[in-house]
């Protein structure tokens, strides 16, 4: 990225609703057709600008959910009860709308199949998203990095892309879960918030040298970055995604 | 372009006064948390600050001697580029003013430096006459390390991606230098009023 810089305005373009996907009870993938879209990185994100018939407007950040595809952009949105934005894109659009959006957006938290691994993913809640980005770009390029997903949802109802991430595993991609709150019977995963001990069972050795990127709610992410310090990995190894509670 | 209008869209009105909410940002009364790595703890009896670069004797202040320097409250509104603004926010800290008291030098340029390699760029006419302090308190408690203590960078007319948390020292120098965001994406001024947050704005 350094040295590279390529200067020119993230304009904002149309994008046409093409699809709703239900992930979850209060999850929702919006599927969207953005004509001249130049193609984007796994775990960078995009502007999402609504307007009001008086010309009031209001922008939220989403990370994009899917691989390259042409000129799909996938955003998967949690619907935060009393958010200003979120609402409305899980609950009134409807294929054929549009919307704007600018991006792509951060050249920091981006993974790619040339950077390499082992990769080792913390997701916490709706914060798998840039990681799903990052593990459907490695299967869209065939590529085998090593690969391992520790996923935290309060529920198994909270898990966002289960039977992809199952069916992507394999090829290097290894996948375990923690429900925090409720499991259901049988629930061979792990039922607790992620500690250094259940990190130091599923990440690579900090001897192996792992990429990390941890995505989730602020003290979910303070709590696995500290953690993976603590364990012996370099911090700038780290890197950090986080959202707060607020806005949405 | 004109704007695409959403249908049924209303969105949140009224929430704080327009003329102090810089334009595509809401309005947060939580005060969230943003940083690109794990949080650095560096111990207060290894904690320093410096000046280096362009200057004609670099400055170094032990946290002791750091905190015996001349303090004022401020008490400002933030803006960060993630579109939250946070208003009246209480600090307390060393103006810049203070720091660069006396000193002779002929950059045109403050390349902030922290703990955790961060680095963010600004003119230095943007930190001089009374427009950046180092903070250390947040309303009237030692600043939480999430939040960059012991100590960090306040430059409130700027997105807050310019007031670097962490912060151990400046860097003092003739050219321009982007810093860690600048290099990602992010604009190299970052005017919240100009809404300058990405390359090109």
């Amino acid at each position: 990225m350094a040295g590279t810089a390529v200067l020119g305005r993230l304009n904002w373009q149309i994008a046409d609703v093409v699809e709703l996907i239900t992930e979850t009870p209060r999850v929702k993938t919006i599927a969207f057709d953005v004509p001249g879209w130049a193609g984007h990185r796994a775990g960078q994100h995009v502007d999402v600008r609504l307007t009001a018939e008086d010309g009031y407007q209001a922008q939220r950040s989403y990370s994009i959910a899917n691989a390259v595809d042409g000129t799909r952009v996938a955003l998967t949105i949690q619907r935060l009860e009393d958010g200003e934005v979120s609402p409305y894109l899980t609950d009134e659009l409807r294929p054929g709308d549009k919307i704007e959006l600018r991006g792509p957006i951060g050249g920091y938290f981006v993974w790619e199949p040339s950077d390499g691994g082992p990769l080792m993913l913390v997701a916490g809640g709706s914060g798998i998203v840039p990681l799903m980005a990052m593990i459907r770009t490695r299967a869209t390029a065939g590529d085998n990095t090593e690969t391992r997903l520790l996923y935290s949802a309060r529920s198994q109802d909270d898990l966002i892309y289960r039977d992809e991430l199952e069916h992507k595993s394999g090829n290097g991609l290894t996948v375990a879960y923690t429900l925090t709150d409720s499991q259901p019977p049988g629930w061979t995963g792990y039922a607790r918030r992620v500690d250094p001990k259940m990190l130091a069972e599923v990440a690579p050795g900090p001897a192996e040298q792992p990429r990390f990127f941890t995505c989730g709610p602020t003290p979910f992410v303070g709590a696995v970055a500290e953690a993976l310090v603590r364990l012996g990995n370099e911090a700038r190894a780290i890197k950090t995604e986080r959202f707060g509670p607020t806005g949405g | 372009m004109p704007p695409v209008i959403s249908r049924g869209f209303r969105g949140r009105r009224g929430d704080g006064p327009a003329d102090r909410i810089p334009p595509g940002q809401y309005l947060t009364y939580d005060f969230p948390v943003l940083s690109a790595g794990p949080t650095p703890h560096t111990p207060l009896d290894q904690w320093d600050f410096s000046i280096v670069g362009e200057i004609d004797e670099p400055r170094r202040w032990t946290w002791e001697e750091f905190r015996a320097l001349q303090s004022e409250e401020v008490t400002v509104d933030i803006h960060c580029v993630t579109k939250w603004s946070k208003l009246d926010t209480p600090w307390k800290g060393v103006s810049v003013d203070t720091l660069l008291d006396g000193v002779d030098t002929s950059a045109e340029y403050v390349i902030q430096f922290s703990d955790g390699g961060y680095t963010t760029n600004l003119p230095i006419e943007d930190v001089t006459d009374g427009k950046a302090w180092v903070v250390f308190d947040y309303d009237s408690e030692p600043l939480d390390p999430e939040h960059g203590g012991p100590a960090r960078m306040l430059v409130p007319h700027l997105y807050f991606w310019k007031s670097a948390k962490w912060l151990r020292g400046l860097r003092l120098q003739s050219h321009d230098e982007p810093g860690f965001w600048e290099i990602n994406g992010y604009n190299n001024y970052g005017d919240p009023w100009l809404e300058q947050r990405y390359w090109g704005d």
